[in-house]
């Protein structure tokens, strides 16, 4: 899946972690390049914090191993591990002031002069002046540059961050994310981010792995997994996906039509991830920013060759750059459609009839037998609450 | 002290995820543990396990004692010092019900209505503590002495009068009668009182003052409603603190008191050290452990805090 | 009118303030009576004023003696009960293992059992096994019934430290004994030091489990006890009063740093 042989990789081969009878991690394998940004992402008790603690070492895999390069570090003590970490709440020692907090694993390695180190990785994140502070005096932002900063001191092979920037309000959130980019690429130090945000990690990361139950569901770039989804999950957590349902009618050259209600859709078979016999169920997804939206009247006037829906406006709101609508369609109930704000059609009112269309090839294919509402927030919800009662 | 009987603190983080500790570093607890707890098993439990296989031995000093199962020991002992045990319960009991009552405005005040002076009135409650409590306790004789001045008043205000028709004073004297007993003890115990009380107080978001007055309670509405249940943790272990040491006090009533004030401490002590019939003393301190654990079990049950230590 | 407005509006402060009074009292009585030259050999009448005694604390034969014992207890009490205290609530707080519930339990009752009871079983045990009552049997039942009020102390600290914190250390290169000598010690401290005051408070005001198992030995509590039937001398008073300023001027004087720190971080 990736390169397979570097000096400096991060491997899991087959790591898994069970807590007496709940699986928090299936067994896995991961290979992490170096010098990649790496982003693991998942809603809560997914099981990514829990394999980014089990390469920190924080946590003992109850199978498989964790190999850094050439090195088998499963057995390895945390404090004995070439890899630091940036915490979720960064804990920073309050009894430290941020010099001393930085300067803390160079100490304990037994490095005697500190001082321009600790002097160059305070500039590096723009705090010189604050390091007489204790971090209890410092800002959210603060803390966690602070944070970043106590972890790169010590050249890690590997640099983990386990929800950094979730304490964070969106403004800050936002700098922090271009500033880490910036680090990282300033470093090279392979990286290994575990969020629940999704834009974060499409944002930061170059490779981002969708969790989901204690699994990978699946892996890629940013741009890759957004455009071809593999499962419901993936097609609904990052980002919108409307999903119709629809049955398998014929095949046309490399193309699939399908029939939903009384609607053909036409979607390119090299993006489907299932089977695709005639007469066989599929789920039919389209981003909501693929489509256009026309007035009822103006059907005429679509060019042919497209995926054609016919709906009502259930709802419309106003954000800004685009309006987002909720059209009531028969082969889907609440179909989204985000449409820029160029011209705005002043007759897009709730209650309006419209022709929703779009270019066949911008439609998905996936397995029916999934739920589709996987991924979604609802969904997302009664799954955490399910693990935590677990 | 005033963590007897604490709620789990809000919001704690989700207990850490415990490492599976590899090899030898199973038997840290153990190892941890070991001596405090030798040493409560030795000189705490072995203790009870001697006391009670004194209570029923029989035998004198002098020809030394046997175990004979003499269970009527405990008989004799009840029969006999009945009403010292129902003054201890009673006395301990008022001066609780005193503590909750005089205690309860003064936690309240510290910890809403005190402001920057907040830890200047901790400091004075906490304060007396550094004096021993004995020369404190010697202090209520001068306090409370026949011809002094707050004998005087109550005379004058005829509160003597009702105190007398009472049956917890005697004529002109307070010193040498249960209200002194009451009052020393009472005294002595009210800071084990307000300590907890104020701990439970002060977590008190007083944000739910101003909800509960928004949502039309007045003040009186909002105490009852909001704060005082708000509060029970601390009310039940004040309580506690207060109840448990106080019956089994017997410095107040042998210092304040008089024969007529007896306490089943007194009994005891007298019994140990003075008379020295081990098996009667052990069998008085029995029952008085008994009563009390069963007491402080019920009471616990009823209001709803089993989340003890 | 306005004067019952204001009566409801303070209620609450007026109550308080009382009891604060009630509180202090016997310590004013006690400070004022330091001043005194009673007659007869008992200090609870006002006579005149003379500061004498202050002027010779020592002056009763044994009063400085007990004080000294007693200053030597807690302090070894303290050492002790902390020790194991601080020890037991670590095993509590962050370890499992079997007997949890029999060790809370026994953790639990000393603090739920009246002195008099352990005094006297203590007192049993002793005679069974032939034990010289003196120091060291003080000594043991001090630290024994200190123990349980280090461990309540020390816990709601460590368990309110968070496990991130030591998870950082170790992810820092801090091996087990560094993580605890630098930062798991340094952030229970507190804890430790509250359970610390307390357990010296508990044992040098000990009177009743001192009383049944001290034999001859003479502490300070059992001094005034003594004094009380025999006759008060002033020097208890002046020796009440000293302890009374000297602790809350140790108190102020860490109140006044702290909240300079404070002020300067701000």
């Amino acid at each position: 899946m990736m390169t397979t042989e570097a000096g400096g990789d991060v491997r899991l081969s087959g790591i898994s972690k069970t807590y007496g009878s709940f699986t928090a991690v299936h067994p896995l394998d991961l290979t992490v390049p170096q010098g990649s940004f790496f982003a693991l992402l998942g809603a809560s008790g997914c099981g990514k914090t829990t394999t980014l603690r089990m390469i920190a070492g924080l946590e003992e895999p109850s199978s498989g191993t964790v190999r850094l390069g050439e090195q088998d570090v499963t057995a390895l003590p945390p404090y004995k591990r070439p890899v630091n970490t940036v915490f979720q709440s960064y804990a920073l020692f309050p009894h430290l002031d941020i010099y001393e907090n930085v300067a803390f694993g160079l100490r304990r390695r037994g490095i005697k002069s500190v001082k321009k180190q600790v002097g160059e990785m305070l500039e590096l994140v723009q705090l010189g002046e604050q390091a007489r502070k204790k971090p209890h005096q410092l800002s959210g932002g603060q803390q966690q540059r602070v944070a970043v900063a106590r972890a790169l001191i010590n050249h890690p092979k590997v640099l983990l961050l386990d929800e950094p920037l979730g304490a964070l309000d969106l403004k800050l959130r936002r700098q922090m994310q271009l500033e880490l980019k910036r680090i990282q690429t300033e470093v090279g130090i392979t990286f290994i981010h575990v969020t629940h945000d999704q834009e974060e990690a499409m944002t930061m990361a170059d490779t981002v792995a969708v969790m989901n139950a204690g699994r990978v569901e699946q892996l890629g770039s940013p741009a890759d997994l957004y455009e071809n989804p593999r499962s419901t999950f993936v097609a609904n957590f990052l980002g919108t996906s409307n999903l119709i349902e629809a049955e398998v009618d014929t095949r046309k050259g490399d193309d699939i039509v399908v029939k939903a209600g009384d609607c053909k859709l036409t979607l390119p078979e090299s993006r489907c991830s299932a089977p695709t016999t005639t007469g066989g169920e599929l789920l039919v997804g389209v981003r909501p920013e693929k489509i256009s939206l026309a007035h009822a009247d103006d059907a005429g006037g679509i060019p042919p060759g497209r995926n054609r829906i016919t709906g009502k406006i259930a709802d419309s709101s106003f954000i800004g750059v685009s309006t987002q609508y909720v059209i009531d369609s028969p082969v889907c109930p609440e179909f989204e459609v985000y449409v820029q704000n160029i011209d705005r059609d002043t007759r897009l009112v709730p209650g309006t009839e419209v022709v929703l269309h779009w270019n066949p090839a911008h439609s998905f294919g996936l397995d029916a037998s999934q739920s589709p509402l996987a991924g979604t927030t609802g969904a997302a919800d009664t799954q955490a609450v399910g693990e935590e009662a677990a | 002290m005033s963590t007897l009987t604490e709620a789990p603190p809000p919001l704690a983080p989700p207990a850490p995820e415990q490492k599976p500790p590899r090899g030898r570093g199973r038997l840290v607890p153990y190892w941890l543990l070991l001596p405090g707890i030798l040493w409560l098993l030795v000189f705490f439990l072995m203790p009870m396990v001697y006391q009670a296989s004194t209570s029923v031995q029989t035998g004198s000093l002098e020809e030394g004692y046997k175990v004979t199962w003499h269970f009527a020991t405990y008989w004799d002992a009840l029969a006999e010092y009945w009403p010292q045990f129902l003054r201890s319960v009673l006395y301990a009991g008022t001066a609780t019900v005193l503590c909750l009552l005089l205690g309860y405005p003064l936690a309240y005040l510290i910890a809403f209505r005190a402001g920057r002076w907040r830890n200047v009135v901790l400091i004075l409650v906490i304060a007396p503590f550094f004096t021993s409590f004995l020369i404190r306790t010697l202090a209520w004789k001068t306090i409370l002495s026949d011809g002094g001045p707050v004998v005087g008043a109550l005379n004058t205000l005829h509160v003597l009068d009702v105190t007398n028709w009472l049956g917890i004073t005697a004529g002109d004297r307070v010193l040498a009668t249960p209200l002194a007993v009451v009052c020393g003890l009472t005294y002595n115990f009210l800071p084990f009182m307000i300590l907890p009380l104020y701990t439970s107080l002060e977590r008190i978001d007083p944000r739910l003052h101003e909800a509960a007055g928004d949502l039309y309670a007045r003040p009186s509405t909002t105490f009852r409603k909001v704060t005082f249940p708000l509060s029970m943790p601390g009310v039940v272990s004040g309580t506690l603190l207060t109840f448990i040491p106080a019956s089994g006090d017997y410095v107040n009533a042998e210092l304040l008191g008089s024969t007529d004030t007896r306490m089943v401490g007194n009994v005891i002590q007298t019994q140990f050290l003075r008379v020295l019939d081990y098996p009667t003393a052990a069998a008085l301190s029995f029952i008085l452990m008994a009563a009390i654990l069963i007491m402080v079990t019920l009471y616990i049950r009823r209001s709803g805090t089993e989340d003890l230590v | 009118m306005t004067f019952v407005n204001w009566l409801r509006r303070h209620l609450v402060v007026i109550a308080g303030l009382l009891t604060l009074g009630y509180l202090l009292l016997p310590n004013v009585v006690v400070t004022v009576f330091s001043f005194n030259k009673p007659k007869g050999r008992f200090n609870y009448e006002w006579q005149r004023f003379s500061a004498d005694a202050w002027k010779d604390p020592c002056g009763v034969s044994d009063l400085c003696g007990s004080l000294s014992v007693s200053l030597q207890i807690a302090f070894w009490a303290t050492l002790g009960a902390t020790v194991l205290g601080t020890m037991i609530a670590f095993a509590l707080v962050r370890y499992r293992f079997r007997a949890r519930g029999a060790v809370n339990s026994l953790i639990f009752l000393p603090m739920a059992m009246p002195e008099v009871v352990m005094a006297a079983s203590l007192l049993t045990l002793f005679l069974n096994l032939g034990a010289q009552l003196g120091f060291w049997t003080v000594l043991i039942a001090h630290i024994m019934f200190c123990l349980s009020f280090v461990v309540v102390a020390v816990k709601a600290r460590v368990m309110s430290m968070d496990p991130s914190l030591e998870q950082a250390a170790q992810d820092l290169y801090a091996g087990p004994a560094q993580t605890f000598l630098r930062v798991t010690l340094p952030l229970a401290a507190p804890g430790i030091a509250a359970g610390a005051l307390l357990a010296f408070a508990l044992s040098f005001d000990d009177f009743i489990i001192t009383n049944f198992n001290a034999g001859s030995l003479v502490t300070f509590p059992m001094f005034v006890w003594g004094s009380a039937q025999r006759g008060t001398p002033v020097q208890i008073n002046v020796i009440g009063t000293a302890m009374f300023v000297v602790a809350v001027l140790f108190v102020l004087a860490g109140m006044l740093i702290g909240n300079r720190r404070k002020r300067q971080k701000a």
